[in-house]
């Protein structure tokens, strides 16, 4: 199977700030890669770059077969951008904004209207296709900017975290377009600070942390690697709380973490039957717990799983 | 080497980055249209300006003849209020480059050059708008076209083209700086010596010899004489070849000026 993108030893620098540290990026053809990062890590950057919207300093990155420095405009009719800020024009109404990306994409003016109004019904915006941009809620915004990045077909699109700020409604909505974009067969590059969104989107995800790649692979490998859940007890009785960290040590060989303030205890666990174990062993040991359960692994935790630092998860 | 490959497009041809350049004029037609309160600085200002010199200064200036004062003065406003009128280009250029529709634009296979193109073209309206909304109003304060109707068509098309070319400066200055609130603070600094220094408020030779050296051949005079010949009659050749002159000037350096802080600002 062909990349449809490619990139290697990507570097950009902002006078001190190096954004970009010597990524390497590959993307299969009608696949979607996450890539997962707290803010800062340098993902609008790496993005941008293959948006042919900035030069980097150093690397090379090709999209579909043609280099992002040598033939930009070959790459621009290959792909669909849409940034992190919204990029559409406040001013004009959803159907003018599509009409005139239609029409800058050569299309005649009644394509570029038609094109529009399957568009604004697919997106499910067409009551609101005449009204100015800046009377559309924060979903609707992001669900015409999808539709604007659309209007050309794009075979590669840019999505760079498409639902920051967005209520869960409005996220499902996009991540349900995500999925059937990539059903049809584009390949879709998606940034976004929230591993669940990660796991739920993306064939492959890659990490960066300080403009450095700092782990690749499929949600399943990299939940793997960072023992994806973690064991939360907290005791009846605070003065159990040395009892229950001997436990927890004793069957996990790892020191758990304790949060002073509320008397929890939290230890990573990769084995969910360990739990069982540890329901027994205090059991026997007669020490009443308040809470006892499983939840995912936070952001934070998959830093500090990967890069050993918390400094990463500064987010 | 002779080896036949295919060559990538690496540029967007000239026929089509002109339609793109159109269309993004179009949106900037739109827009204005959308919210006519913009044109508002470009309309009410000059009116205020007008009634300023002719009933407050124009007695004193015009040596008490109001009507003659007016006859003088509003061919050279036209002139001197599509100078302030180019500030806009700059402004809204400015505006929309540090906003994320620029950035869509630029992912897009079009012309590099063509959203500066729409951004001066799509100016044209306020430019049409500020000259005749001008001159009707000196209409209705007693401006008397001596000539005929298509001289005064001419002239509003001669001064809305003098803007055209003039506004690559403001265009320049708006790719040069970061924010679009310091545009006019730069463009004050080349405004206010042509607009006033010039023959639009007062006849030359009442001015210091080396004032009256400059302001008999800078371009806002310039215009102002041709617009005088087209609307009130006298010689329009002489100024008129003056002006082409300077127009030919302005967009000879501040247009690939303007292209060049462009395309490097958008690396
Ligand atoms: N135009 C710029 N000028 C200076 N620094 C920048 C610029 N753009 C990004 N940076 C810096 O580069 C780093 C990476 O930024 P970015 O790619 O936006 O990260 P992310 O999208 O992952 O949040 C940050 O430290 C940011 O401050
Ligand atoms: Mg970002």
């Amino acid at each position: 199977m062909s990349n449809a993108i490619e990139a290697e030893g990507l570097v950009k620098r902002y006078g001190e700030t190096t954004a970009l540290d010597g990524v390497d990026l590959t993307v299969p053809a009608g696949k979607i890669l996450g890539v997962l990062g707290p803010n800062g890590a340098g993902k609008t950057t790496a993005v941008r770059i293959l948006a042919t919207l900035l030069r980097p300093d150093a690397g090379t990155a090709r999209v579909g077969g043609y280099d992002v420095l040598r033939d930009p405009v070959a790459v621009r009719g290959l792909i669909g951008l849409t940034g992190q800020y919204a990029s559409v024009d406040e001013d004009l109404s959803g159907r003018d904004n599509l009409v005139l990306i239609g029409r800058l994409l050569d299309m005649s003016k009644a394509d570029a209207r038609t094109r529009g109004a399957e568009l604004l019904a697919r997106f499910d915006l067409s009551e609101a296709a005449d009204r100015p941009v800046k009377t559309y809620s924060g979903g609707m915004r992001r669900r015409l900017d999808l539709a604007a990045s659309l209007v050309g077909r794009p075979r590669v699109l840019y999505l760079d975290e498409p639902t920051t700020g967005l209520d869960p409604h409005s996220r499902n909505e996009v991540w349900d377009i995500v999925r059937r974009l990539a059903d049809e067969g584009v390949t879709v590059l998606l940034t976004t600070q929230y591993l669940e969104e990660a796991d739920q989107l993306a064939d492959r995800i890659t990490v960066f942390d300080h403009g450095r790649v700092v782990a690749d692979g499929t949600p399943g490998e990299l939940k793997r690697k960072i023992s994806g859940q973690t064991l939360q007890v907290r005791p009846t009785n605070r003065d159990d709380i040395e009892i229950v960290a001997k436990i927890l040590l004793d069957l996990t060989g790892a020191q758990p973490s304790r949060d002073v303030d509320s008397g929890v205890l939290n230890t990573p666990v990769d084995d969910t039957m360990l739990v069982s174990a540890v329901i027994k062993r205090l059991d026997e040991a007669g020490v009443g717990v308040d809470e006892l359960g499983l939840r995912l692994a936070s952001l934070d935790e998959v830093f500090l799983a990967i890069t050993g630092s918390k400094e990463g998860a500064r987010a | 080497m002779t080896t036949a490959i295919a060559v990538p497009t690496t540029s967007v041809g000239p026929v089509k980055a002109l339609a793109h350049g159109m269309v993004l004029a179009g949106r900037n037609l739109r827009k204005t249209l959308k919210s006519p309160e913009q044109l508002l600085d470009v309309t009410i200002m000059p009116l205020i300006m007008l009634l300023m010199f002719v009933y407050l200064f124009g007695g004193a200036i015009g040596g008490g003849d109001r009507d003659a004062y007016l006859q003088m003065l509003l061919p050279g406003m036209m002139a001197q209020t599509i100078l302030f009128a180019t500030l806009g280009t700059g402004v809204g250029l400015c505006t929309d480059i540090t906003k994320g529709v620029f950035d869509r634009f630029r992912s897009m296979p079009i012309a590099r050059s063509a959203p500066l193109f729409g951004a001066v073209l799509g100016d044209v309206i306020r430019y049409v708008a500020s000259s005749s909304i001008l001159l009707v109003f000196g209409l209705i304060l007693g401006f008397d076209i001596t000539t005929d109707p298509a001289s005064a068509v001419l002239a509003v098309a001669m001064t809305v083209a003098f803007g055209l070319c003039l506004c690559w400066i403001s265009a320049w200055v708006g790719m040069l700086v970061k924010s679009p609130q310091a545009v006019p603070g730069v463009m004050v600094a080349f405004i206010m010596p042509l607009g006033f220094a010039s023959n639009v408020f007062v006849q030359t030779n009442t001015l210091p010899d080396w004032l009256k050296a400059f302001a008999d051949i800078q371009p806002v005079s310039l215009l102002a004489e041709v617009n005088r010949g087209l609307l009130t009659g006298g010689p329009v050749g002489g100024p008129l070849l003056g002006t082409l002159a300077w127009m030919a000037g302005f967009v000879a350096v501040f247009y690939p000026l303007a292209m060049v802080t462009y395309r490097r600002r958008m690396r």
